[in-house]
């Protein structure tokens, strides 16, 4: 794949409930910009939010230094759940791109202005054999999407991020993010 | 041969039994007269000598009477914010673990303000050793209640005697250290007469010996006395220590190294 | 970049800090600073350091204390209420002249406030904070990479003037990651200390202490810690000044707003406004100079300080512009944090620019 394809920089947020995996998500997608030589900024939203309420964060991907790492209308959104699409959905820059879990997600109004790209990560998570693969779904998803990085890039951040006794857990996640990445094509 | 020729012979020939501690500086002590601050002074400085540790000991100072306490020891010396010497102190002999370091504390400094320090100090082990002196008054700020100022107890913020109703009751801290795990010496002594001072000395040397096998946490409660505060004369005073104080504070020690312990090495 | 890895801003100050040499951490938990604290107290004992859990902020301050009188480096850590806590013994350390490093990742005050990151510190920090006539070196850091960097900096500046040195940040720089080059642990300057506590081994007490009870002598010693404050002013100003060589209307900003508001210079030249931004990296000192000289500068119509509290740091901005142009401000509080276009709709705003 071509990576020049993806303009940067690129502002994503990544929103779910807290347990779904949606730091880790970001931080694959941060280590795997960085490896490719880029800036990049991942920022959380922190606190008691974080135990079973909503969690998400921020990430930028960029050619140049790094201003604000908050932002008001990010081009990508990786969005897990319901209430996570109600809150970001809004914010979401015209023409941008929203990944969504269409397994959890139902019955909200889509935007019109921008595109709307359904993918259903638990569901396919299930079958891989653990729910908790659902944010490596998305970010293949998002991968095939942006082409923000390669899938090599990716392969090593996952390899960084994981620790090392769940280091046989590799293969598993880099199957659920094939899963993913297959489902843009 | 005169008199004085004489007399300067037959100090020649004889033995020297006292002394000024080597490490107990020529500065006279600042202390009211009577007070016992000075003793027990002495007393540090007699163990510290007799222990050869001088190049290695670090005070800390506290404040109250005993905040200028680095005036008299020729030893390192860092003077502590209200209370918070055992902090002061932990920081000393984590920095330098082969230092011997000790506090030397007032009840107001100790057993008020400082609570915390005192508690947390003595059941994380420090190995550092307590001198704390327990007159039952403030006494650098013109002698208010302290916490360990006895029932009744007439003093300028409790002038009609301490009432346990409002005031509470006066706090035995040797006893509530005693059931900490880090605490491995611990004793409570007496200055008021010349064989409690010399049981003080003893204590005061196990305490320091306790720090030196690196086991845990040393201190010893010295219940003293405060003329001017208590508005007393020494022979009073001392005699008011024996009938009040120590009937609440009884004499005893509370916890002591095991022979085995005790022999060890740093 | 090979050398760059991705960390916390938290974990980055921890990280920097055993570069610099600093193996004595005392510190009380308190968010949204615990990744700090967590990562020493992981990392100090393979290093054999000192990583002390202390039973409250008041104890750790003053462990600080004790620890960096024998002339080791050594650090705390803590957020807002936690830095109130410590304030007394941030006195007693400046009088006594202790150097140490002291971090404080602010967060939305006053009283428990909230966790959110915050900019509500800066009279605490830059005005003394405890009591008495002394100065911090206060630095403010603005990404990651000057978590770390300026992490070095606090430790050399505090042996160099025997000074405690604070540096303060924010929940989102603490929580936020970004790549960092760790510093070269071969550039760290080392420093005698003949003063410390260390036991008088063939020499006189050496004392640690804030007590000077004759007045002329409490006078004495001010001053001289003034003369250093001097010295500190004069060396050690650090700043960066971004689009102001043609800069119409200039704004100041530190820390996490910078970063807002340099994102927000981008988008007003787009739109065709002259904005600039100066960043103090240094709050003390504070870049009196260049702000004077920004303010005699033809081009230059106003200035507008940005920050997360409702207004402290403009007090030196106006003290520095002297009257000479206008000083506006914006600012949020209380842990919320504006976003680019909104500090430019209110750049506009306050100076009718369309």
């Amino acid at each position: 794949m071509n990576k020049n394809e993806c303009k940067f920089p690129l502002n994503l947020v990544i929103a779910g409930f807290g347990g779904q995996g949606v730091l880790l998500a970001g931080k694959l997608i941060a280590e795997a910009g960085l490896h490719e030589g880029r800036e990049v900024s991942w920022i959380p939203s922190y606190g008691p939010e974080m135990r079973g309420g909503t969690a998400n964060c921020t990430v930028i991907i960029s050619d140049s230094e790094i201003g604000s790492p908050v932002v008001e209308n990010p081009d990508v959104l990786v969005i897990m759940n319901r209430p996570s699409m109600d809150k970001f959905l809004p914010s979401l820059k015209k023409d941008g791109v929203c990944i969504y879990n269409k397994s959890l997600i139902e019955g909200f109004k889509p935007r019109s202005d921008v595109k709307m790209v359904a993918v259903p990560a638990s569901d396919l998570a299930v079958q891989m054999g653990s729910t908790k693969l659902l944010n490596m779904v998305l970010v293949g998803s998002f991968m095939a999407n942006s082409k923000a990085f390669s899938e090599a890039s990716l392969a090593y951040a996952l390899k960084k991020s994981i620790s090392a006794k769940h280091q046989d857990l590799i293969p598993l996640n880099e199957k659920a993010i094939d899963e993913g990445a297959k489902f843009i094509a | 041969m005169n008199d004085k020729e004489k007399l300067l012979e037959e100090v020649k020939t004889m033995k020297k039994v006292a002394s000024r501690p080597k490490c107990l500086t020529d500065r006279v002590f600042h202390y009211c007269p009577g007070c016992t601050h000075g003793v027990v002074h002495r007393l540090v400085a007699e163990t510290i000598d007799e222990l050869g540790i001088q190049e290695k000991t670090i005070g800390v100072a506290p404040v109250g009477c005993s905040v200028f306490a680095y005036w008299y020891f020729d030893t390192d010396f860092s003077q502590a914010a209200h209370g918070r010497a055992p902090a002061v102190a932990t920081g000393i002999k984590r920095s330098v673990p082969g230092s011997v370091v000790f506090t030397y504390q007032g009840d107001g400094d100790l057993a008020a303000i400082g609570t915390a320090e005192i508690i947390h100090a003595a059941n994380r082990g420090e190995k550092i050793t307590v001198i704390f002196i327990n007159n039952a008054i403030y006494g650098m700020t013109g002698g208010q209640m302290a916490p360990t100022s006895l029932i009744n107890q007439k003093t300028q913020t409790s002038p009609y005697g301490r009432d346990s109703e409002t005031m509470g009751y006066p706090i035995r801290v040797s006893e509530m250290l005693s059931g900490l795990e880090g605490v491995k010496y611990l004793s409570r002594v007496a200055v008021d007469t010349p064989a409690n001072i010399i049981k003080a000395k003893a204590a005061i040397k196990k305490a320091f010996e306790t720090q030196l096998t690196g086991t845990g946490f040393s201190m010893v409660e010295v219940l003293s006395i405060c003329p001017t505060d208590w508005g007393l004369n020494v022979a009073d005073s001392k005699k008011w220590l024996k009938e009040n104080m120590i009937p609440y504070y009884p004499l005893q020690e509370f916890k002591a190294p095991k022979a085995e312990e005790a022999k060890g090495g740093e | 970049m090979a050398n760059k890895v991705l960390m916390k801003g938290n974990e980055a100050i921890a990280e920097a800090a055993m570069i610099a040499g600093c193996r004595h951490y005392f510190g009380y938990p308190i968010t949204p600073q615990s990744e700090l604290p967590a990562y020493l107290a992981k990392h100090m004992p393979k290093r054999n350091g000192v990583f002390l859990q202390a039973e409250s902020e008041v104890a750790a301050i003053n462990m600080v204390y004790g620890s960096g009188g024998t002339g080791v480096r050594v650090m705390t850590s803590s957020s807002s209420p936690g830095i109130s806590l410590k304030q007394e013994g941030i006195s007693y350390i400046a009088c006594a002249e202790v150097p140490c490093l002291i971090v404080n990742v602010v967060r939305g005050g006053p009283g428990l406030g909230n966790i959110a990151p915050a900019q509500c510190d800066y009279f605490q920090a830059v005005k003394g904070g405890g009591h008495g006539d002394y100065k911090l070196v206060v630095l403010s850091p603005s990404s990651v990479q000057e978590m770390a960097d300026f992490t070095v900096l606090a430790f050399d500046l505090a042996d160099k003037y025997r000074t405690p040195v604070m540096l303060l940040s924010d929940g989102y720089l603490g929580q936020m990651m970004e790549p960092v080059e760790m510093p070269d642990a071969s550039n760290i300057k080392k420093y005698d200390k003949p003063w410390a506590t260390t036991g008088a081994v063939g020499r006189h007490q050496n004392l640690i202490s804030s007590i000077h009870l004759v007045p002329e002598d409490m006078e004495k010693h001010i001053h001289h810690l003034y003369e250093k404050y001097a010295e500190i002013e004069k060396n050690e100003l650090i700043y960066e000044e971004y689009q102001c060589a043609d800069a119409e209307y200039v704004m100041v900003a530190y820390g996490i707003t910078a970063r807002i508001c340099k994102t927000a210079c981008v988008m007003a030249r787009e739109q065709g406004i002259k904005l600039g931004l100066l960043r103090p990296k240094t709050l003390w000192p504070f870049p009196k100079q260049p702000l004077a000289k920004l303010a005699g500068s033809k081009n230059v119509k106003g200035f507008i300080a940005v920050e997360l509290s409702t207004g402290q740091m403009i007090e030196d901005v106006k003290l520095s512009v002297n009257g000479v142009k206008p000083v506006e401000f914006f600012g949020r509080t209380g842990g919320v944090v504006p976003s680019p276009n909104e500090v430019l709709l209110n750049v506009k705003k306050l100076f009718s620019l369309k």
